[in-house]
């Protein structure tokens, strides 16, 4: 079994693990720039799980894709600074960054079905990446493959390690990349959807793994995903994103409790509840999210939001520093009325 | 993994049975037209002409006929052509073959190379100016006629710069044989293989560049990359890798084919007295029983380097190995 993530020397005053700050992500097109990531900036503290939520199309992977380099530097342009464990990320060389992904910080993909090579074993692909940042004798990686292997819920490492991904099932290969991103003992995992393509109960079995793991190896998780069941279930901080803008920060619990953000009430207000009379359709939240191009200047979510007013034309305040804030113009004592109202006005019929 | 093997080699049989009795009704039963008298050739004596159809059993049912012609030219291998003077066939075809075979191969090794060469540095320097440029090439390479380019180097190579220090190693055209003189042998094909192997190289760099492009996009590339490899290994250990899966069954077909005696055209401008120009020699003078040996000569080849292709399979992509 790999040993326990030796916490690294903590540097002066608690900082931490990843610390981004105003992030801008902007993608060269036909009509010129186009905006997808807008001054995006949260923290990352050590063997926390911080989930990033939003419909698709609002950001979520390119952030996480920027954190590692891993765009297209010839069509993305990316703006703002990135610490990790102190370390400015996003100046750094190829070459420097390479020892830092899938060492320091592991990516775990959204679809288990493509994200492996297929022409070899699923053992060879997790000795490649320890021997990619270890001197290591490759009995020793292959043995400690198995170990992973293990570690992840395979019932017989020893012959799984010789599979093919396209011999596994589904939940096997996400189980199999999870393997391959904790290898060399990241500090840092971000997890892109890990479980949207997987069923439910194997969904189950993954966010557990994923909780073990980070008891068992230290690791920080930023889990990226679509489902608030999800996020509910795992995550000690929850973003709200939206148009490529984080509209809505907190820990779990208060932002389930108490969410503040307009679009965040649509967001969980479309959960199915568990009890009470099925309902003859799942609530929604009218419109359509915008395109990069077509995101107004102001308020992101204004053009669907039934509580726009005159402010929301320009750009909300972003109050960082708070446990919970929303970036919205809507005042905090009306709040609470106002969700009130626009859950009974849209009760399913 | 042997009764897999043996299983394909009875396929490859049975094909070549098939195509045997193809080209036989083609070209011995077609109605109205009386295969003794072609074999004979023009100008034949009534009396040669009795001869052939009493000793190919023209006047038997066909699947004698069939039998006859097969047991000529496996098992006792003196079919002989009356067009050609009354040369036997098998020989010919045993002759011809070496020159084929040296002037593909050759190639082949030239074009692998070459295609992988453009396709990966194609598409390592995507949309820059030298991804272009070797497209740009490789188009040419396309689009050159086989027989324009090979004239070409012969008006260079043997004429116009012969006596300069460029050309002056190169012998005139024309075979020569690779145990009695293999030096001679390379010079003599140093050129044909280069002018061969230009459009293999244009098609091959140009499709392996579109392979891996998309497998960029492909998420295990991603994966790849996260896991901190470097860009060379990335490139080589698993974008090549997946896009060489379609690369070596292109390569099966372009390679039977040819050795079957599709490089015609290469080997009449070089001189090569190959099985392209035996086949096409055949057919100007309606050479029946040289047809037939050609083409399951051709077919011989091209069935086994699809059977070799399919066991290359086996090796390249474990998703076809049956568990």
């Amino acid at each position: 079994m790999p040993a326990p993530q030796t916490p690294p020397a903590t540097p002066p005053a608690r900082a931490p693990l990843l610390d981004v700050a105003n992030l801008s992500v902007s993608f060269a097109s036909d009509r010129g720039r186009v905006k997808a990531i807008d001054d995006v900036s949260f923290t990352v503290q050590e063997g926390e799980i911080l989930s990033i939520v939003g419909e698709s199309g609002s950001g979520k992977t390119v952030t996480l894709l920027s954190l590692l380099g891993l765009n297209d530097p010839r069509t993305t342009f990316v703006d703002g600074s990135v610490l990790f464990r102190g370390q400015r990320i996003l100046e750094m060389s190829d070459r420097q960054m390479r020892r830092i992904r899938g060492k320091d910080i592991g990516l775990i993909s959204q679809d288990p079905m493509t994200a492996l090579t297929p022409v070899y074993t699923i053992g060879w692909q997790i000795v490649e990446q320890i021997r990619a940042h270890e001197r290591i004798a490759k009995a020793a990686a292959r043995k400690r493959a198995i170990d992973l292997l293990a570690e992840v819920g395979f019932a017989n490492p020893a012959e799984a390690v010789d599979r093919y991904p396209h011999q596994l099932s589904g939940g096997m290969r996400q189980r199999a990349l999870i393997a391959l991103a904790l290898s060399c003992n990241p500090a840092l995992l971000v997890a892109d959807e890990p479980t949207t393509a997987l069923d439910v109960t194997v969904q189950a079995q993954v966010l557990d793994l994923l909780l073990r793991l980070r008891d068992d190896f230290g690791s920080a998780i930023i889990l990226i995903t679509h489902d608030m069941g999800v996020v509910s279930e795992v995550a000690d901080r929850v973003h709200v994103m939206y148009a490529g803008r984080i509209v809505e920060r907190g820990t779990t619990d208060a932002v389930f409790a108490d969410p503040q953000h307009p679009y965040t009430w649509g967001l969980l207000a479309s959960i199915p509840p568990l009890h009470g009379a099925r309902q003859a359709r799942l609530r929604s939240i009218p419109g359509l999210p915008p395109t990069a191009d077509g995101i107004p200047a102001g308020c992101g979510f204004a053009p669907r939001c039934r509580f726009a007013f005159d402010a929301c034309a320009a750009r909300p305040p972003d109050r960082r520093g708070d446990s919970h804030s929303a970036m919205c113009f809507l005042d905090p004592s009306d709040r609470e009325r106002l969700r009130s109202e626009m859950l009974e006005r849209e009760r399913p019929a | 993994m042997l009764t897999a093997i043996i299983q394909r080699l009875a396929q490859m049989v049975f094909v070549m049975f098939g195509i045997s009795a193809l080209v036989f009704l083609i070209f011995f039963a077609t109605p109205g037209a009386d295969p003794a008298a072609r074999i004979a050739g023009r100008n034949a004596a009534q009396e040669t002409v009795e001869a052939i159809r009493h000793d190919f059993g023209f006047d038997r049912p066909l699947p004698v006929q069939y039998g006859i012609m097969m047991k000529r030219l496996f098992i006792s291998r003196d079919l002989t052509s009356f067009v050609n003077r009354g040369l036997q066939v098998v020989p010919q075809v045993l002759a011809a073959a070496p020159i084929t075979l040296s002037l593909v191969c050759g190639a082949a090794v030239l074009w692998v190379v070459g295609g992988i060469a453009v396709g990966v540095l194609a598409a390592l320097t995507r949309d820059t100016i030298i991804d272009k440029a070797l497209m740009m090439l490789a188009l040419i390479g396309v689009s050159m006629p086989v027989f324009w380019f090979g004239e070409m180097m012969n008006l260079v190579s043997q004429s116009r710069f012969h006596d300069t220090w460029l050309f002056s190693w190169v012998p005139g055209l024309g075979y020569k044989s690779l145990w009695t003189d293999p030096w001679g042998w390379f010079k003599t094909l140093v050129i044909p293989w280069f002018t061969l192997a230009a459009l293999y190289i244009g098609i091959y760099g140009r499709v392996l560049r579109a392979n891996l492009v998309e497998a960029y996009q492909e998420d295990f590339i991603r994966t790849a990359r996260a896991k901190g490899l470097s860009p060379a290994r990335v490139m080589v250990r698993h974008a090549l890798r997946v896009s060489l899966i379609p690369f070596v069954t292109m390569f099966g077909l372009d390679f039977g084919v040819l050795v079957g005696g599709a490089a015609l055209l290469t080997e009449v401008v070089f001189g090569l007295n190959g099985v392209g120009r035996l086949t096409y020699q055949a057919l100007l003078s309606l050479d029946l029983p040289m047809i037939l040996a050609t083409v399951m000569y051709a077919s011989f080849f091209v069935v086994v380097t699809n059977a070799l292709v399919d066991m290359l399979y086996v090796l390249i992509d474990p998703r076809v190995r049956k568990s």
